[in-house]
């Protein structure tokens, strides 16, 4: 397995806000692997944090072994082994957390938002269910890259209300997917180029209902030189704001490019082994 | 979250927060909320909480539990109750968010998607997509905005920093601190940022090998309050931070 550690810069951090006083936000990166997984939970009690923690646990696994079998670049079934196991694994995971809320009374309808990436070869894939989020930012240019599946985003798409009205909508934390919540996980997944000096934020919604994206952009091109400092400074926005939601960050700056080892050829005959 | 006051006499001897599903009270260690007296049974009551709710049930206890004077055995705790045991008493406290629903809206919940299938289902779902596709353009506008009533810097009435350059080329110059994050130094040299938060300026190391000077005294990698008049050194040059008005 390549290991990404060198080519990957990763800072993950959580914190419970100022109102709540449990953290249903769960963040896990691999640095070697190459892989980050931020997950938001939802449903009463404890059931949110078992359900994200459940998240991060299982795809931290999983997606380790399956990296370590096979790497992340090769093809499969059309596209790059990374989407393949993303979207194996995020349904195993779905499968997992759909059968302890069906048989433990105390976790029924719990579920958790999801956004995982996986870095190989000079590019991202990227799974994601729910509001939770993955941003980037290159050079001077800040975008989102996943698109919530949430009401507010589909009435937003549909026409039905303004982006400007939709800063005041009152349902903006009603998620239209996540893990765990149906026998089926409706998993979005891409795939991106990546570029020396990109930085990824993966953050729940309490750093974006309490933060501008202006000011996270702000922050992410400050800062970019000090991805620790940056990460605190995300999380002390969001609770000087009010912080109140769970919010949990993890950042990722390409150091270097990363193309698989192996060249073409090698690529070529990978190709035929299949 | 609701929780409960232990007092006696008039005497609040502490405070503990329902966090568990069942809570249970008793002379014994092994309860939650030990109450090492006579009076109380080794296993007196326990309270039973589900999301917002909490159900006090009497153990069979000796002296039995009273709510509000009456005797109970089973009983639906609501806010400001006070539960009896012998001597000491317990306040259950649960405030509901003020603002009904206002409260509630930052909690993520699920929208069963069966409910909505039919409505909007968009062909967003491919999981079979090509393998490099760009970016999807950013949402028409960013839809994340800080909640209406934030309190931010410019609301909490917090009087506007600025910096002025007391010695080198730029000596004179001064700049107002408006943005959240101003960052000072040099790139790759030696860069400091200065954050303004509710309760004032903080400034804070970003990189190089030495920390920025403040008074005369080298900073750690921690954030440090500025207050007016405080000069601060950084990559050779020296700089006042003041208050304004």
């Amino acid at each position: 397995m390549i290991d990404m550690s060198a080519a990957l810069e990763i800072i993950t951090r959580s914190s419970p806000g100022m109102v709540r006083t449990n953290n249903e936000d769960s963040v896990l990166a691999n640095a070697p692997a190459g892989f980050v997984v931020l997950a938001d939970g939802m449903g009463g009690y404890n059931a949110g944090e078992v359900a994200s923690g459940m998240a991060t646990a299982l795809l931290g696994c999983e997606l380790e072994q399956a990296f370590q079998q096979a790497p992340a670049w090769r093809r499969e079934e059309g596209r790059s082994r990374a989407c393949a196991v993303l979207e194996r694994e995020v349904a195993k995971a779905n499968g997992a957390i759909f059968q302890a809320a069906q048989s433990q009374p105390q976790y029924a309808g719990m579920g958790t938002t999801l956004v995982a990436a996986v870095f190989h070869d000079n590019r991202l894939a990227v799974a994601h269910l729910g509001d939770s989020r993955l941003y980037r930012n290159r050079g001077t240019d800040f975008i989102q890259v996943t698109r919530d599946h949430s009401l507010l985003q589909e009435q937003i798409d549909s026409g039905l209300i303004s982006a400007e009205d939709a800063r005041h909508a009152e349902h903006r934390n009603l998620v239209t997917r996540a893990l765990g919540v149906e026998p089926e996980a409706a998993t979005e997944i891409h795939e991106y180029e990546v570029k020396q000096g990109d930085i990824y934020l993966l953050c729940s919604d309490g750093l974006n209902d309490m933060v501008d994206d202006d000011d996270i952009a702000m922050t992410l091109q400050l800062l970019a030189v000090n991805l620790d400092l940056c990460a605190t400074q995300l999380i002390q926005m969001a609770n000087d704001n009010g912080g109140r939601d769970n919010v949990s960050v993890i950042l990722v700056k390409i150091k270097h490019e990363f193309p698989a080892r192996d060249g073409w050829i090698s690529r070529f005959s990978a190709w035929f082994a299949k | 979250m609701a929780k409960l006051i232990l007092s006696m006499d008039g005497l609040v001897l502490k405070e503990i927060s329902l966090t568990k599903e069942r809570t249970t009270i008793g002379r014994k260690p092994h309860n939650d909320i030990q109450i090492d007296n006579l009076a109380i049974s080794g296993e007196h009551a326990v309270i039973v909480t589900i999301l917002n709710d909490s159900f006090l049930e009497d153990l069979g206890s000796t002296n039995g539990t009273c709510v509000n004077g009456q005797q109970v055995s089973k009983h639906f705790l609501q806010n400001g109750d006070v539960i009896e045991l012998g001597k000491y008493r317990l306040k259950y406290v649960n405030e509901v968010p003020q603002q009904a629903g206002a409260g509630d809206f930052e909690k993520t919940m699920i929208l069963r998607p069966d409910m909505l299938r039919k409505a909007a289902e968009p062909v967003l779902d491919r999981p079979a997509a090509p393998d490099i596709a760009p970016p999807p353009a950013p949402a028409p506008a960013a839809p994340a905005a800080p909640a209406p009533s934030t309190p931010t810097a410019e609301a909490t009435g917090l009087p506007l920093g600025a910096i002025q350059i007391l010695n080198g080329a730029n000596a004179g110059r001064s700049l107002e601190l408006v943005k959240t994050l101003t960052t000072l130094g040099k790139p790759g040299v030696q860069v400091a940022v200065i954050s303004r938060r509710p309760q004032g300026y903080f400034i804070t190391h970003v990189e190089g090998s030495s920390f920025p000077v403040l008074n005369g005294k080298s900073l750690d990698a921690q954030a440090h309050p500025l207050s007016s008049h405080d000069i601060i050194e950084l990559a050779g040059v020296k700089m006042e931070f003041f208050l304004k008005g």
